[in-house]
């Protein structure tokens, strides 16, 4: 899909700027576009080593695990079907932590594990559980508490206040998730109704 | 309001405070398992370069044509008349799709328009605010062998709707 996407993007402009008289501006937005790129990374680099050096510190202290217990009780609720001791409920709660600290990379492999643990728990079948269904919904619109990035792209263009949007993504953010939350059993029970 | 723009500015500090009187107590390194974090994400900015230049390129040749101010002209009248910003609709589309074309989309709003306009809040509020619903898809559902996803992908893509809207509406009201 992204591959479609990238060439119709530029195909359409490269064939547009020949009807509109245009090339020269393409021209120009080939280097410009490579060279912002490259500038916005190494802009990433800093807030990035700074923000992944304090999650390790963090990690370390074992801050994470007691937060993952602190939310137990709570995401209990949303899978039901998972017993209480059953690993599968650690590797979601670790899972979830790390999106919840912008753990990008730390977030995939569990969430990766939980799966392997939720399928084993729907007998190996190789259709979505309603407990699959439920924990790609809350991945899908990941709660993050501070959002890195785009801070960093922020501050490379020069924002007066780089952090003044952390409080409004937080609240999108959350309804967003409360959103998956209330879609999923919605189609979870529109699903128990019919079968 | 003044809650919200009161919790932007501490929210961060305080963060920061407490992992390091937490590591501290813990008798956690803390330095050194800061530097040791810190490695990696010299590794991801790096590793993000070609995802950026490939996606910021396709991007700068689509606008600079004139063919992004031209399908604009189109479908602006009809969202400003709901209150939605044509600016954001590219993003708001390639956002499930795909996290670093995304991330190259909101760079450019935030150059084109100014980190601290209107368009510019928005794109970073809705970059941050969800997720790629796709990429999670894809990635977990085939590491692990789900070939039926049943209504995995519907949930995904309403909730990240409600996010965008949710977005619109918060920026709205606090910066508008």
């Amino acid at each position: 899909m992204v591959n479609i996407i990238w060439v119709l993007l530029t195909l359409i402009g490269i064939v547009f700027a020949m009807f509109n008289g245009t090339m020269s501006e393409v021209n120009e937005a080939v280097f410009n576009g490579a060279k912002e790129a490259v500038t916005l990374c190494i802009g990433l680099i800093s807030i990035l080593v700074f923000w992944l050096g304090m999650m390790r510190i963090a990690e370390d202290a074992g801050l994470l695990k007691k937060l993952a217990n602190l939310f137990k009780p709570i995401v209990k609720r949303l899978f039901p079907e998972v017993p209480n001791d059953h690993p599968a409920m650690g590797y979601i709660l670790s899972n979830m932590m790390a999106n919840l600290f912008g753990l990008g990379n730390a977030a995939t492999p569990l969430g990766i594990k939980a799966m392997e643990e939720l399928k084993r728990l729907n007998g190996g079948k190789d259709y979505a559980s309603r407990s699959m269904i439920t924990f790609l919904a809350i991945n899908t619109s990941s709660i993050t508490l501070i959002p890195t990035t785009v801070i960093a792209i922020r501050m490379n263009y020069d924002s007066a206040n780089p952090t003044d949007i952390v409080g409004p993504t937080l609240i999108a953010t959350f309804c967003s998730a409360l959103g998956a939350i209330l879609i999923d059993r919605y189609f979870y029970y529109r699903r128990t109704r019919k079968g | 309001m003044q809650i919200v723009s009161l919790i932007s500015l501490w929210f961060i500090p305080v963060l920061i405070g407490i992992i390091l009187i937490y590591g501290t107590i813990k008798k956690v390194p803390t330095y050194e398992s800061f530097t040791e974090g810190g490695k990696e994400g010299i590794k991801i900015a790096v590793s993000i370069i070609p995802f950026l230049v490939g996606m910021l390129v396709a991007i700068s040749v689509f606008r600079a044509s004139g063919a992004l101010e031209y399908v604009m002209g189109f479908i602006k009248p009809a969202l400003e008349a709901v209150g939605i910003p044509a600016e954001i609709v590219p993003l708001a589309i390639i956002r499930p799709i795909s996290g670093t074309a995304a991330l190259g989309m909101t760079s450019d709003l935030i150059a084109s328009y100014g980190p601290d306009s209107f368009i510019g809040r928005l794109a970073s509020v809705l970059q941050g605010s969800t997720d790629t619903t796709f990429y999670v898809l894809t990635v977990y559902f085939g590491a692990v062998g789900i070939k039926k996803m049943g209504d995995a992908l519907k949930v995904g893509l309403l909730a990240d709707l409600v996010g965008i809207g949710a977005a619109i509406i918060v920026v709205t009201l606090l910066f508008a």
